[in-house]
């Protein structure tokens, strides 16, 4: 038997490609936040010494609500000709198979953080006070907890009625402390007012809790029939 | 049930009525808020009872889990027996010691520590099996009926009191606000999810809602020191006969939520036994096809409840 790495990087590669060639979530992504974005600037139209206070939250919802969407996609693939049966029977450990999904949405989530932050500094004029660097483990850990917990939650709805309703009703409660965490950092790193080591700290503390809970319960859920 | 339930209940009604009584008439009036404080008798009965269903919740949700394998089962057990002798011994620990809040005894740390290791023994050998997911459903309903009460009673005392409805940044609030959230989503995963792998999934978000509740809690302590927040409750002690009217009042909501508990547990256990014999009478129909018919017309549904009699 091949090991857990590399049948990770197997699946990983599987659905990278296939979302290269479809570019189906990405795009829907993009174009999701893009109108968040556009719609936030139309309700509030801040100055920019305001803006510095609300955009952290405004940022995080954005990409919120965009992960949704490609979480959503995640599992539906694998449904389509039973692929996740095959998977079920398949001696492949059942992380592997998580790891790869995991690892896929956030390279995913990343690249859309990446495209969409240019696109805030330009419509909200924003400077950063505070030290710029800390906004990249703020983005990376932040990302992480959503899609962590994100992937094993849209396992988990998979088996239940309207499954892509039931997705944000699971992951939104959970997610609270690590949206807070998120929204808090950036705020503090970009209006400079106080140091954001303690949010990191929180949003590690949170990577490190929720990764081990979905590894010691995904087979769990992947099995559940 | 059918004798002991009535009795019950008027011995519940009588508790709850004098539980009332003290709280209206005999406790005294609050020196710096009035009147307006007497809501706190059943504010804080709910919140504590509220909890205790949650982590009832909770351990049923664990044993469930960990019931499924006997290697778990063991592992699971011996995991809860090392937090419960860590959690009775770390309190008495110089270092740890410093740590506790004010008017936080070690003792009773250590008391608390036991007791829930306690509760997960005896939930585990009173509920075998799938009667954990009873109590574990139960336990969820209930303690989001009283957390609502306890979210509807906490502005309405707030507002003449601290003179805002809800304070964002507040500790208890938020987590107790969060918890709420948690074990309604709980409820709605209950709800979308079909018969039989309900269960399973039910528990594994149990169990990271648990999780969950220390972070929401951290998170909200550090910002609230940064940020602090006007009063809560006016300080840390209090008179001792509001303390008894109050432990009164608990233990009446205590009896009422038990009473509860079990009209559900029993309601959830026969809905079951229904479905369970509805499943085996298709089963034993010698035509499969029959059953199916039998659903769908209605003379054929004459002929297969006759058979089903006889």
């Amino acid at each position: 038997m091949k090991s857990v790495w590399s049948i990770t990087l197997a699946t990983l590669t599987k659905d990278i490609r296939l979302e290269w060639r479809s570019k189906d979530a990405l795009n829907a992504m993009l174009f999701f936040s893009l109108l968040v974005v556009v719609i936030f600037v139309f309700s509030f139209d801040p100055l920019a010494e305001e803006s510095r206070h609300i955009v952290g939250g405004l940022v995080w919802v954005a990409f919120l609500f965009a992960a949704v969407v490609a979480l959503n996609q995640t599992w539906a693939r694998e449904l389509r000709n039973q692929v996740l049966d095959a998977y079920r029977v398949s001696p492949a450990p059942a992380n592997s198979l998580f790891m790869a999904k995991v690892l896929g949405n956030f390279i995913l989530v990343t690249l859309l953080e990446a495209l969409m932050a240019p696109l805030f500094v330009v419509f909200y004029n924003l400077r950063v006070l505070g030290p710029a660097w800390q906004l990249i483990p703020v983005a990376l850990l932040g990302t992480w907890a959503l899609v962590v917990n994100g992937t094993f939650f849209a396992a988990m709805s998979l088996r239940t009625r309207s499954r892509e309703l039931m997705l944000p009703l699971l992951l939104f409660p959970i997610s609270i402390p690590a949206v807070l965490g998120m929204v808090a950092a950036t705020t503090a790193i970009l209006t400079g007012d106080n140091p954001a080591h303690f949010y990191i700290v929180l949003l590690l503390t949170y990577d490190v809790v929720f990764t081990t809970a979905c590894i010691a319960l995904f087979e769990t859920v992947l099995q559940a029939e | 049930m059918k004798k002991t339930f009535p009795i019950l209940a008027l011995v519940t009604a009588a508790f709850l009525a004098y539980a009332f009584y003290q709280a209206m008439f005999v406790a005294p009036t609050d020196a710096l808020q009035g009147d307006v404080y007497r809501i706190i008798y059943y504010h804080v009965p709910s919140a504590w009872t509220a909890f205790l269903l949650f982590f009832i919740n909770f351990v049923a949700s664990v044993q469930y889990l960990a019931s499924a394998k006997p290697s778990t089962q063991r592992a699971a057990k011996w995991i809860v027996i090392v937090i419960g002798v860590v959690g009775f011994i770390a309190p008495f620990v110089p270092q740890v010691k410093q740590q506790l809040p004010v008017g936080m005894y070690p003792s009773s740390v250590a008391t608390t520590a036991l007791i829930m290791v306690g509760f997960y023994f005896l939930i585990g050998k009173y509920f075998p099996g799938k009667s954990l997911d009873l109590l574990a459903v139960t336990a969820a309903e209930v303690g989001v009926v009283f957390c609502t009460i306890v979210l509807i009673t906490g502005p309405i005392w707030a507002r003449p009191v601290w003179g805002i409805w809800w304070a964002p940044g507040d500790i208890r609030l938020t987590s107790t606000l969060v918890l709420w959230l948690i074990y309604v989503s709980y409820l709605v995963l209950r709800r979308f999810s079909d018969s039989a792998q309900t269960q399973k999934l039910a528990a594994v978000l149990a169990v990271f809602g648990a999780l969950d509740v220390p972070l929401v809690y951290f998170s909200i302590w550090f910002f609230r020191t940064q940020h602090p927040q006007p009063v809560i409750g006016g300080g840390g002690s209090m008179d001792p006969r509001m303390l008894d009217v109050l432990l009164i009042s608990w233990m009446a909501f205590l009896c009422f939520a038990f009473l509860v508990c079990w009209a559900r547990y029993r309601l959830e256990w026969l809905r079951r036994e229904v479905d369970e014999a509805e499943a085996l009478e298709t089963l034993s129909d010698n035509d499969g096809s029959s059953a199916v018919s039998a659903r769908a017309g209605a003379p054929l549904n004459k002929i297969s409840s006759g058979r089903g009699k006889a």
